[in-house]
């Protein structure tokens, strides 16, 4: 594909990814020279056991860590080279975040949590899209809630709405069912793969749960700080077999 | 951002009413004293504006010289014929003449009545000339000759009604006269809790030795004639010495001794609350530091929604002003409960302040919120800017914390900077020479601010080993003062608890070792945290010490100075230890059998190379009662200055250039020029001269001077000091019951006991801002505690009781306190020692006892700080702790 099709600029377009810790005889190599490129429209798995260099590899993509050596280009945006205050911009734009841990924010309301990327951006929801976004995570009669008042489920039907309602260029997860019972894992899985369908809402999921990965377009395996192998859409037990043949257990 | 913003403040009520409430207290009392002295203002204004509502012109004795408002040198008396002269004139439509001057009213138990150290006024009243007349009669009869008018207050609290006889003493001997009705000044029946008397002109005259003089004559405008024409008129028949002012000026005049008491109150008062406001903002620092290292996540997750640091920083300090705002708005009504308080202590005390109502001027609110909002605001910055480090990467950590600074490293050097340019500020103020007072005293406290400053961001390198040496003895102390109270509170307690049915641990005294060990540990792990509280308690301390060890510096030059210079057997001074007294209580003590020798110190003013400066004057007595320490002249020429020899202190002779054999001239109050001639220079003894800078003879000094007076007066007896020795003077005396006879060393305390009480004053102002630290020590304890929910779930788990944990709390708590007053009594004593040996009046003495007691309050503190959030801790379910997010 490579230099046929040039016009299409890929979302995100990482490459040759380096990121150590610490210096000399106790440095540790996070990633040790991985390329990335995120299609549009896709809901794209990162795989790996816990050490692998998945999570590094997200905060890199999403511009929260900076690579030892490489780059990392969104929306044909070089970032690791950008100042603060053009990252932040950037984020308003291009990155939405659903986390392991929601992190709501305790006092505002549902809504309130919802709306704040574009309260932080300064600008207006387009009414008819939240009402849409809002139907679709089944939030409608739990707007004025406050997060304590919500199930885990909904904390986090609550964090992905967050994430779709500025329309970012990219959804990152990060293990967004890390912290769920597998029923309520199984919701919001769904929900995530429907924003990709209907919203076609492009999505990165770090994860290390094969019933999360097999939602994905594209399955991404990364062991030891290198991707390791690349699947299409598979099920849960194609999954299972690879990581049990690349010993990634 | 400002909804968030608010919401998070909603969200943390608790913690944002404990972070406030430093500001609360110092706003509080920053309004409490404007509200206060601007009430106090307003009514003296209305008393001196009613004094003159049907004048339009006041005629008044002029002093030569710009004497100042300390009651020593009255204006002078004139002529009694200048009244005939300016009734004759056709512009003037009415005239009346009146004398005023001290007078004691003497209580039916033979000891003069006195409220609360407030003066005794006595004045002549016409009331052929009612319009004239400020006082108004409440019930029986204007004074006839001999008689007395007196105030409802003395009349209702004396047990004197119209018709008794009271003793009246002014500058003669008492006498006895008849009470002829009650009076009010104008409509308030006490002023300040000044007695009144009233007396007809005569009397009043012969009281006040002003026979054929007059102090004041008011004059009304004949109508059809302008103010302006009359004044004219008056002017041209005006003899020297004399002065005339429109009412207006007049009331301005008199008001002018109380407006500048009430501004130097005033002052005096908002220093005290500007401190209680630093130790507060020292407070809310700590506070929002802490509460923003737990917030990490929260603004993490924000900059990863897109926020930028901008409106990270505006969220912080958005917070801090509303917070301020509200805690300003809280401190000013505070402040008017504070000044309803200060009134009712004051008149408790007898010493009724007049009021006419609150004065609650625009001023009050303006000055009020804008010192809350500023102070919040400013000690919001560092935390705010923290806040802004946060790197969004946080937001996926678990437990992530607040990394350091990239400026962390610097911070000692940083701190230390700051405490040298604090202690060098400090040095220039007070070894630099001519200084301004104003420029003097910014500098000081300029300095001193910085030096609090430096030394608490230094503090946290101390914190480690402090601690440690701190741990075994908060251990102790606590033991040793719950061991006092243990049979007096805590068994009661847990009886009272056993009698309700609760199952309560019997009160143990001994400490808990695994517990208070724990304790221990964690005052070190965090200190910052440890040394930003206790710089609140330091500061306090810093303080109460530099109080504690200047008033112990002062006390002990003072009674040398005493011991050096007097030594004589008796001291006769008023009651209330310092008003002087008139001559003839000395002559009286003359003529008591046994009396060997008298001398009297008369005190006033005089202008001398274009200043007015204190004098006083000795008689021929002198040398054998008083010792003076002899640059030149001797002790011999203290008896024999006759009229034009004077005596000087050293400091006066080497400004003006003084020595042996000089001549000089000196004006006198009455505007006489004396040609002086130096007979002695003496050097003023350390702990302050009694003696004005050119001491006279008092034949000199009683023929310039129009109404002399006494500031000590000096008794040898036979025998020395005897007990009847003492109840012969005494005896002697009771006709001047204002006056008594001391020993040397009950002279000797009198003097001392005004500095205590002075003492006393400004360590009630300071426990204000030990109060604040106090509630700086709760708030750190308890945002520790939200954060180390899930740790103390742990420990519960393993089996620590809610006894344990209470006391794991408390030990920290002590721990932190000590720290803070340790170093607090440090600066205070570097303090000291700087004002020390800057200051001849002081000497360096550390006052041990006081310190003791200052450590145990510390510890008292640390205690009672920790009750509260050791309940909280003790109150946490292990289960949900551990559940917890």
């Amino acid at each position: 594909m490579e230099g046929t099709v040039t016009q299409v600029v890929e979302v995100v377009d990482a490459k040759d990814l380096v990121r150590v810790y610490g210096e000399g005889d106790t440095a540790v190599h996070a990633l040790r020279g991985v390329g990335v490129r995120i299609e549009p429209g896709q809901l794209t798995a990162v795989m790996g056991p816990s050490g692998s260099g998945k999570s590094t590899l997200m905060h890199i993509l999403a511009g929260l860590d900076r690579p030892t050596s490489g780059s990392v280009k969104i929306d044909g945006i070089e970032i690791t080279t950008l100042g603060d205050d053009a990252l932040t911009k950037l984020r308003r734009q291009h990155i939405g975040f659903i986390f392991q841990f929601f992190n709501l924010l305790p006092m505002l309301t549902a809504r309130d949590n919802i709306l704040l990327p574009l309260t932080i951006a300064g600008t207006k929801p387009d009414p008819e899209f939240f009402d849409n976004l809002v139907d679709r995570v089944g939030l409608a009669d739990r707007l004025e809630h406050r997060p304590s008042e919500l199930s885990g489920g909904q904390q986090q039907r609550v964090a992905i709405a967050r994430a779709l309602v500025s329309r970012p260029t990219v959804v990152f997860a990060d293990e967004p069912t890390g912290n769920l019972d597998s029923r309520t894992s199984g919701e919001i899985l769904k929900l995530m793969r429907s924003s990709v369908d209907e919203y076609g809402q492009t999505t990165v999921m770090v994860t290390h749960d094969a019933k999360a990965a097999a939602m994905a377009d594209r399955v991404l395996y990364l062991a030891d700080g290198e991707i390791v192998k690349e699947t299409g859409r598979s099920n849960q037990h194609e999954i299972l077999q690879i990581i049990d043949t690349l010993d990634l257990q | 951002m400002i909804k968030f913003a608010l919401q998070g403040l909603l969200a943390r009520k608790l913690r944002t009413a404990l972070t406030a409430i430093g500001v609360v207290l110092g706003v509080a009392l920053i309004s409490g004293t404007y509200v206060l002295t601007d009430s106090i203002t307003s009514a003296f204004d209305s008393i001196f504006t009613q004094n003159y509502k049907n004048t339009d012109a006041a005629i008044t004795g002029k002093n030569a010289i710009d004497a100042s408002e300390d009651g020593t040198v009255p204006a002078p008396p004139f002529d009694a014929g200048l009244l005939a002269k300016v009734r004759g004139l056709p512009q003037v439509g009415a005239a009346g003449g009146a004398v005023s001057g001290e007078a004691q009213l003497i209580g039916k138990d033979g000891k003069s009545i006195v409220f609360g150290g407030a003066p005794n006024l006595g004045f002549s009243v016409d009331p052929t000339l009612p319009q004239f007349n400020s006082l108004t009669l409440v019930s029986g009869a204007w004074p006839a000759g001999d008689q007395v008018v007196i105030d409802t207050k003395t009349a209702k609290e004396k047990g004197f009604t119209t018709g008794d006889t009271i003793g009246v003493q002014a500058r003669g001997a008492a006498e006895k006269m008849k009470i002829s009705g009650l009076v009010e000044f104008g409509a308030v029946s006490s002023i300040g809790g000044a007695t009144l008397a009233g007396f007809d002109l005569g009397t009043a005259q012969r009281l006040f030795d002003k026979t054929g003089k007059l102090d004041q004559i008011l004059i009304a405008t004949k109508s059809g004639t302008s103010e302006q024409q009359m004044l004219d008129a008056v002017r041209q028949i005006l003899p020297t010495a004399t002065q005339v002012r429109t009412a207006d000026e007049q009331a301005k005049e008199d008001a002018a001794g109380t407006s500048s008491f009430l501004s130097f109150l005033q002052t005096f008062l908002l220093v005290f609350g500007g401190i209680a406001l630093f130790v507060g903002s020292f407070v809310i620092a700590n506070s929002l530091s802490i509460t923003i290292a737990q917030r990490t996540r929260e603004f993490a997750t924000l900059r990863t929604l897109g926020a930028s640091r901008r409106q990270i920083l505006s969220t912080v300090v958005l917070e801090a002003l509303v917070t301020g705002f509200v805690a300003a708005v809280a401190g000013l009504f505070l402040g008017l409960a504070i000044a309803t308080g200060l009134f009712k202590l004051f008149d408790a005390v007898g010493f009724t302040l007049p009021n006419n109502g609150l004065v609650f001027r625009t001023r009050t609110i303006v000055v009020a919120l804008i010192v809350g909002v500023v102070v919040t605001v400013l000690a919001s910055l560092r935390p705010a800017w923290r806040a802004t480090r946060v790197p969004p990467i946080a937001a996926v950590r678990e437990g992530a914390t607040l990394a350091p600074g990239r400026l962390n490293r610097y911070r000692p050097v940083g701190a230390a900077l700051l405490a040298a340019g604090g202690i060098a500020l400090v040095l220039v103020g007070l070894f630099a020479d001519g200084l301004s007072t104003k420029t003097l005293l910014t500098l000081l406290g300029a300095g001193v601010l910085l030096l609090f400053i430096g030394i608490a961001l230094f503090s946290s390198r101390l914190v480690r080993p402090l601690a440690t040496v701190a741990d075994p003895i908060a251990r102790w102390s606590v033991v040793v003062l719950t061991a006092l109270i243990w049979p007096f509170v805590l068994v009661p307690l847990w009886l009272v608890r056993r009698l309700f049915g609760r199952r309560t641990e019997f009160p143990g005294v001994l400490p808990d070792g695994p517990a208070v060990a724990i304790g221990g540990q964690n005052s070190r792990r965090d200190p910052h945290r440890t040394a930003s509280t206790a710089a609140a308690l330091m500061i306090g301390l810093a303080l109460v010490t530099l109080v504690a060890t200047l008033g112990a510096g002062l006390i002990r030059p003072f009674e040398q100075a005493v011991d050096g210079i007097f030594s004589a057997d008796y001291a006769i001074t008023a009651q209330n230890n310092f008003s002087p007294l008139p001559p003839p209580v000395a002559a009286e003590v003359a003529k008591v059998p046994g009396v060997q020798k008298v001398t009297s110190v008369r005190g006033g003013q005089a202008k001398a190379f274009g200043k007015t400066i204190t004098i006083t004057a000795v008689d021929p007595q002198a040398p054998e009662l008083l010792t003076f320490d002899w640059r030149s002249g001797s002790q011999a020429s203290l008896g024999e200055l006759g009229t034009d020899g004077a005596i000087v202190d050293a400091s006066y002779a080497d400004t003006h250039a003084l020595v042996l054999g000089s001549r000089f001239p000196m004006q006198t109050a009455t505007g006489k020029t004396l040609q002086l001639q130096v007979k002695g220079v003496f050097r003023p003894p350390a702990g302050g001269s009694p003696f004005g800078n050119v001491t006279i003879s008092t034949a000199t000094f009683d023929a310039t001077t129009s109404q002399p007076l006494n500031i000590y007066t000096f008794v040898n007896m036979s025998g020395g000091v005897t007990a009847a020795n003492t109840a012969t003077l005494n005896d002697a005396l009771s006709t001047f019951p204002n006056a008594k006879a001391l020993t040397r060393d009950e002279f000797k305390k009198a003097q001392t006991d005004s500095i205590k009480s002075i003492l006393n004053v400004l360590y009630v102002l300071l426990a204000l801002s030990v109060l604040v630290s106090l509630f700086g020590i709760v708030n750190t304890l308890v945002l520790t505690v939200f954060e180390r929910t899930r740790e103390l779930g742990m420990l519960r788990a393993i089996g620590l009781t809610r006894g344990q944990v209470k006391k794991m709390i408390r030990q920290e708590s002590v721990i932190t306190a000590l720290i803070g007053a340790v170093i607090g009594i440090a600066l205070g004593l570097l303090l000291a020692s700087l004002l020390a040996a800057r200051l001849d009046e002081i000497s360096f003495t550390i006052p041990v006892a006081q310190l003791v007691i200052f450590a145990v309050v510390s510890v008292v503190v640390g205690i009672f700080a920790a009750i509260w959030p050791a309940r909280r801790a003790a109150k946490l379910d292990p289960l949900e702790a551990l559940q917890y997010e």
